[in-house]
């Protein structure tokens, strides 16, 4: 099995999730994040005071997929995401030991 | 039996609450009808009741009186509340939404806390001998009377005819009181997240006593030093109409003292410190500008043509100087930002403040102009530049605004927007940019400043040897809302 992660921004979140939809993904984990890449902050003015503002917004995608979904899920992810300017994210893909539903006990691919 | 009882009980109440009707002596003389329709024309008029009575000596024969010749007249009297309860609303909640949006959210708590304390706190001094300190007549010219309205004694519902022919003296005592209450409030911008509670309590007591109150008597007692206006033996013949020197100079420039004293914020400049919400700032900024039609056109003390010309010329600043502020950052910076909108707002109402009942319209849009300008210069290269940790620019709006104002009253104060001008100040007011006025307003901003700056760093000190100026780092750290009240402002 293996875990994607995609950091994107947060006005594609909606876009990413109908991508992951149609190629039969049934769930996802998201959360707001913050952090920067190579696009860095910005600055932000209160009177005499200027603030840099390194961490920006980003949502986390994070769904775990049977080893051959794999390509086919980053894929996805890039085409539904991706606006082609500086700050589009990043995919990060990590193979997973083990996954577990609770409810049934259920074990391996058939968990996720 | 308990029918007859609670009749009897009704009749000692009802003889209890109706007031006796006036003893007069039999031979007290009639009033005529010309004498009762001129009474009652000074209410339209705002003038004194009192004037058709007096006969060629200038002296009103004993016993005569009209039925409103020392009454409180419905109008200017329910116009007078309201300014009260707008200026107190400018306080609460207008200027802690104002500081406490700008501060970070561990610290909102700490500035409403601060802002209530003060409205107790000033309210008992007030009540106390405050109140008689300011406005007792028969005081000397630089220091006034604690006794003879002490704990509000004898302010009743009869009009003090030393300030207003109109409004009950016990609602000028509480419209000035609003005052009281902002002045010291609006210093907390400058200590804001990092000074103690019980600090800011006893430097606020002493304050009033030192500052506030010698300098309210001196510019608006009925024989203060430097009331310009109204006594005729004025050592120093300025006038303020709302506050420039009392209220803003005073408070600004304390302020600046203090936060020098206290020093920095921990991490100031180094961590960012954004404004934790500039939406609560804009309420409160619109708060504040609403508020201040209580704050000027309330200080004719009356519904009259002045308070009308205070409420346009008020306008005119506030609204020039929020435009003119956010269009420099426009030009210099490359943004027009909401904080700058809101701070022009306040620094051209502040400007305005000293002005506002003496001057026309054209003058407030000059004001409008200088005052989106100057403060912001302030704000924006001083404090970079002298590095000094005024958190929420109190010294740069109030301190260099008020002085602003109280420079351009002398200069833009004209006997054709107010009539009073020419009773004792004649020769100081010539209807020129460069009249003698003007040497006058700077020598009241020299007082202020003195006194201000002395004072301040006298009761700093006092203040720091008694209970100490400043919280641990770990509370200042943590957030004064959890470590000094025992809440925090959001939850979740």
């Amino acid at each position: 099995m293996k875990k994607i992660e995609a950091i994107v921004k947060p006005f594609k979140l909606e876009e990413v999730k109908d991508a992951l939809h149609e190629v039969g993904i049934e769930g996802m984990t998201v959360s707001e994040v913050k952090g920067f890449g190579r696009q860095k902050g910005h600055t932000e003015i209160y009177r005499g005071s200027e603030y840099t503002v390194d961490f920006l917004p980003k949502i986390k995608v994070e769904v775990v997929v049977a080893d051959g979904k794999a390509a086919e899920v980053t894929a996805a992810i890039i085409k539904a995401a991706k606006t082609g300017k500086i700050g589009d994210g990043k995919i990060f893909v990590s193979t997973v030991e083990e996954a577990i539903r609770i409810r049934t006990e259920e074990k391996g691919e058939s968990a996720v | 039996m308990k029918k007859l009882f609670n009749t009897l009980l009704l009749a000692v109440l009802a003889l209890a609450v109706v007031p006796a009707a006036p003893l007069r002596a039999a031979d007290a003389p009639a009033p005529s009808l010309e004498q009762r329709i001129a009474s009652l024309e000074a209410y339209v008029n705002n003038t004194d009741p009192t004037a058709p009575l007096k006969d060629k000596d200038g002296k009103i024969p004993d016993g005569l009186a009209t039925p409103t010749s020392a009454a409180a007249g419905p109008g200017h009297n329910g116009f007078q509340m309201v300014c009260a309860a707008l200026v107190l609303f400018m306080t609460l909640p207008g200027l802690f939404l104002f500081y406490g949006g700008l501060v970070r959210k561990k610290n909102m708590l700490s500035v409403v806390a601060q802002c209530f304390g003060i409205a107790g706190l000033v309210t008992i001094l007030w009540y106390l001998f405050g109140y008689s300190f300011v406005f007792a007549d028969g005081a000397k010219a630089w220091i006034g009377d604690f006794s003879k309205f002490a704990m509000l004694k004898d302010v009743g519902p009869g009009p003090n005819t030393n300030y207003a022919y109109w409004v009950s003296h016990s609602v000028f005592s509480m419209y000035q009181l609003m005052f009281a209450i902002i002045t010291p409030a609006l210093i907390l911008g400058a200590i804001a997240e990092r000074m103690k509670f019980s600090a800011v309590l006893l430097f606020v007591g002493i304050w009033m006593v030192v500052v506030y109150f010698p300098l309210a008597h001196w510019v608006w007692g009925v024989n203060g030093a430097m009331n310009g206006v109204w006594n005729a033996d004025a050592k120093i013949k300025a006038i303020d109409f709302a506050g420039g020197t009392v209220v803003h100079m005073s408070s600004g420039w304390s302020a600046l003292i203090l936060c020098l004293i206290l020093g920095p914020r921990i991490g100031h400049p180094k961590e960012p410190m954004q404004p934790h919400s500039m939406t609560m700032c804009a309420i409160g900024t619109g708060m504040l500008w609403v508020g201040w039609y209580g704050f000027n056109a309330g200080s004719a003390v009356a519904a009259d043509g002045i308070a009308a010309n205070a409420f346009m010329t008020t306008t005119i600043a506030a609204a020039v100087a929020s435009f003119v502020w956010a269009l420099l950052e426009w030009v210099l910076r490359g943004k027009p930002s909401i904080l700058g909108f809101c701070s022009g707002a306040v620094a051209g109402l502040v400007v305005v403040t000293p002005a506002c009942g003496f001057i026309t319209a054209g003058g407030s849009f000059a004001i409008g102009i200088l005052a989106g300008l100057v403060p912001f210069l302030a704000c924006a290269y001083l404090k970079p530049a002298f590095k000094y940790d005024d958190a929420l620019d109190t010294f740069g709006v109030h301190a260099v605004g008020g002085t602003l104002g109280a420079i351009l009253t002398g200069m833009l104060a004209r006997n054709s927007a107010n009539g009073n001008l020419a009773t004792n100040l004649k020769a100081q007011v010539t209807d020129t940019l460069f009249q003698p006025l003007l040497v006058e307003q700077l020598k009241a901003v020299v007082v202020t400043l003195v006194l201000s700056i002395v004072a301040t760093v006298i009761i700093a000190f006092i203040v720091k040897a008694v209970v100490g100026l400043r919280p641990t780092e770990e509370v200042e750290r943590t957030g004064l809302d959890v470590s000094e009240h025992g809440e925090e402002a959001y939850h979740g």
